[in-house]
């Protein structure tokens, strides 16, 4: 008789260590940051400056209030109200959405204005500036790669309470999947004050 | 056949195996396919030797060379060494040893297999397409990686997802080791094997992304061209070493701790005695583990780095010589006044300890600042490495494949034929490697086609230990694949081990345990 390994602390354990290795990956990119920040600040200072900071502050607006809903649906899964916990899990999604929208606009005039890896009105500019997008470019990239991920696992956890394969007695699944979503949120709040505050 | 050899109900055949979440069966899938890379490796390095075998060209060109050396390692050690021991051993008796029947998430078990074979795959299809086999070494070091016109993205992609298969296993290993110890297996019960097992696991989850950002920037920059490890662009080539080493160097680790840990179950069982200090051998393989991981600097001191982050390197570097040295005395005090049986097990674990020994030695000359301006990037290095990575950790997985091989097919190898097969081993790897370092420390540097004609006699012989060392590689898994389908039946505890796996039926039945043991005493105490 095969016995069914489930283990609910094992799984969060291991999605800890996933978050880790998340964060490690980020890492890397934040450690370059600060070398580069080091050794051309004055020109980070300035690219800083021309980025749409109002943009980058709804975008935080928008994420931070997108953690708030994940915490509702779970909330409300676990108090046995799975309409409710649907309604925050749709409106984690749309923000999620809201969020690479925005983001997608500000690339878009930003590579309108000339401003992308490798073009060649950049590469005439300080090198400072070309690092500076460089970074900026791989760094929201990465990030907004992880947002769309984050809205397709929750877009499965949505099919997944609809069809009651998980409800108030097996939440883990979109746990796991809020833990994540909040890992991505912090992300951004890093990223945030990096590129768009410090000047 | 018996054990979890049986075919389950749903799945039959091939498919039995290649979509089984079973961690036995994980294992041999990682088993096979790792050797088959691994004989891939031999016969490119094989192909070297040759052609340095005289000034000149001789057998290829110097492209072709190029080449040849850049996927000798990356399949040595993305493709066999890094996932090896860990990826075989570990996935067959981690949940063995601690009283488990599986690891804590089988189905990512074998989604990590899939990803591996995928990369894998990559690697092959690199060398068809785009510009054709990767000439950069396996460090594909900035800025030549990003302006040789070889097909650079592709291999650097391949590399990124077998990156992704080694946290899964990670991750795996770790939540296993901490969730599902058999009651009464307390840490200090654990074998040391598991102790390795798991540091190795960490390492894995901790280090292996950085290597990750690192290739994708890398992939970035030949792709869309962002500039941050372009020097033209600004960026600094250094901090492409920097990141790419702040892997590296701790996958050293590992490559050797699992081997390591083989050691350590075999030489109790063959000295009849407990394993001296344990506690001292343990802390050594974390100790390792984490001092490891702050030495990348020492493969820098002649890139340019400043002096006092080389001076720092070097000293943390001779630190990590602390930790291997008391797992080195320790394993010879537990032989000592030990009731020894020089099964072939333990001729391979003797043969780790003496090889690593040579490794680690010349390893202390490279870590010193002003010898290694001299032996930078010389035949001196590639003889050292061979001595730690082949010497260490492909004479541990000879070690292992002869003491678990039993447990793992049922069946028992002649027990003659491995000593003549050692002995090839042994004299071909000597006569290979030894020469090496002579050749570094007279200034031939390493990764070159062609030779000054005052090299000439070591390259020679250096080549002639191919030789004799291919031969005994093909005499030993010629015993050992013989016996996979003539060998004896093996009994279940053939050595008269006290870990667990000695506990249960060879092969092992398909959940391992009918009954979760209990626990109540520590893995090397023989007595009754």
């Amino acid at each position: 008789m095969m016995e069914t390994h489930k283990n609910d602390i094992g799984s969060t354990f291991g999605m800890w260590l996933f978050l880790l290795s998340e964060i490690l990956l980020f890492g890397g990119l934040f450690i370059l940051y600060s070398v580069y920040r080091y050794n051309h600040s004055q020109i980070f200072h300035l690219a800083a400056d021309a980025l749409n900071r109002p943009v980058g502050a709804l975008n935080t607006l928008i994420l931070l209030t997108s953690s708030l809903t994940m915490a509702l649906s779970i909330f409300f899964l676990k108090n046995r109200r799975p309409e409710r916990s649907l309604f925050f899990l749709f409106l984690t999604i749309f923000l999620g959405l809201f969020f690479l929208f925005n983001k997608y606009f500000e690339w878009a005039s930003k590579v309108h204005h000339g401003v992308y890896p490798n073009a060649p009105g950049l590469l005439e500019r300080e090198r400072g500036e070309v690092l500076f997008y460089g970074l900026y470019y791989s760094m929201t990239g990465l990030h907004g790669f992880h947002v769309l991920v984050g809205i397709g696992l929750l877009s499965v956890m949505f099919v997944f309470i609809l069809r009651g394969k998980i409800d108030h007695e097996r939440i883990l699944p979109l746990k796991n999947t809020g833990l994540y979503w909040h890992l991505v949120d912090i992300i951004w709040i890093f990223l945030f004050p990096l590129f768009y505050l410090i000047t | 056949m018996a054990g979890f050899y049986e075919d389950e109900r749903r799945l039959r055949g091939i498919l039995g195996w290649i979509f089984s979440t079973d961690h036995k069966r994980i294992g041999l899938l990682y088993l096979f396919a790792i050797l088959f890379f691994y004989a891939i490796g031999v016969l490119l390095g094989f192909l070297m030797r040759l052609e340095l075998m005289a000034p000149g060209p001789t057998i290829m060109r110097p492209q072709t060379y190029n080449a040849i050396f850049t996927l000798h390692g990356v399949i040595m050690i993305f493709l066999f060494v890094i996932p090896g021991i860990p990826s075989i051993f570990g996935n067959f008796f981690l949940p063995i040893q601690i009283g488990a029947r599986d690891v804590a998430f089988p189905r990512i078990n074998l989604l990590s297999w899939w990803i591996y074979m995928t990369g894998a795959f990559l690697a092959i299809l690199s060398l068809f397409t785009g510009g054709g086999p990767v000439d950069t070494g396996w460090t594909f070091y900035v800025p030549y990686s990003l302006r040789t016109s070889v097909n650079v993205p592709l291999a650097v992609f391949a590399v990124f997802i077998l990156g992704f298969s080694s946290i899964l296993t990670g991750i795996n290993f770790v939540t296993t080791t901490h969730q599902l110890r058999a009651p009464g297996m307390t840490w200090f019960r654990l074998p040391l094997f598991v102790w390795a097992v798991y540091a190795t696991a960490w390492i894995q989850v901790l280090v292996t992304p950085v290597i990750g950002i690192t290739l994708l920037l890398t992939l970035m920059e030949r792709l869309v061209g962002v500039g941050i490890f372009d020097p033209a662009k600004g960026g600094d080539p250094l901090l492409y070493q920097h990141l790419f080493w702040i892997y590296s160097h701790p996958a050293v680790y590992i490559m050797i701790l699992p081997a390591m840990g083989v050691i350590s179950e075999i030489i109790p069982v063959f000295a009849r005695r407990t394993i001296f200090g344990y506690k001292a051998m343990a802390f050594s393989i974390l100790a390792i583990a984490v001092v490891g991981s702050f030495v990348w600097g020492h493969h820098m001191f002649v890139s340019g780095q400043s002096d006092l982050a080389s001076i720092i390197f070097s000293l943390l570097t001779f630190l990590v010589a602390v930790p291997s040295g008391v797992k080195v005395f320790n394993w010879v005090s537990t032989l000592y006044k030990g009731s020894i049986e020089v099964a072939p097990p333990l001729l391979f674990a003797l043969t780790f300890i003496f090889l690593f020994s040579i490794g680690g030695l010349t390893g202390l000359f490279q870590g010193a600042l002003a010898t290694d301006v001299h032996l930078h990037d010389t035949y001196w290095v590639v003889g050292h490495f061979h001595y730690v990575i082949f010497g260490g950790t492909g004479f541990a997985l000879f070690g292992a494949l002869h003491y678990w091989f039993p447990k793992m097919f049922g069946r028992m190898y002649h027990k003659k034929i491995p000593y003549f097969a050692w002995a090839l081993l042994f004299v071909g790897f000597n006569t290979l490697y030894f020469p090496m370092l002579i050749l570094g420390w007279k200034g031939m540097p390493r990764r070159y086609y062609d030779y000054l004609p005052q090299f000439h006699s070591l390259q020679w012989i250096s080549t002639i230990g191919s030789w004799i060392l291919i031969a005994g590689l093909i005499l030993l898994f010629a015993n050992l694949i013989y016996s996979l389908f003539r060998g004896e039946k093996a009994e279940g505890n053939p050595w008269g081990g006290a870990t667990l796996e000695w506990q249960i039926p060879s092969p092992p039945p398909r959940e391992n345990f009918a009954e979760i043991p209990r626990i109540e005493r520590g893995p090397y105490e023989f007595r009754k």
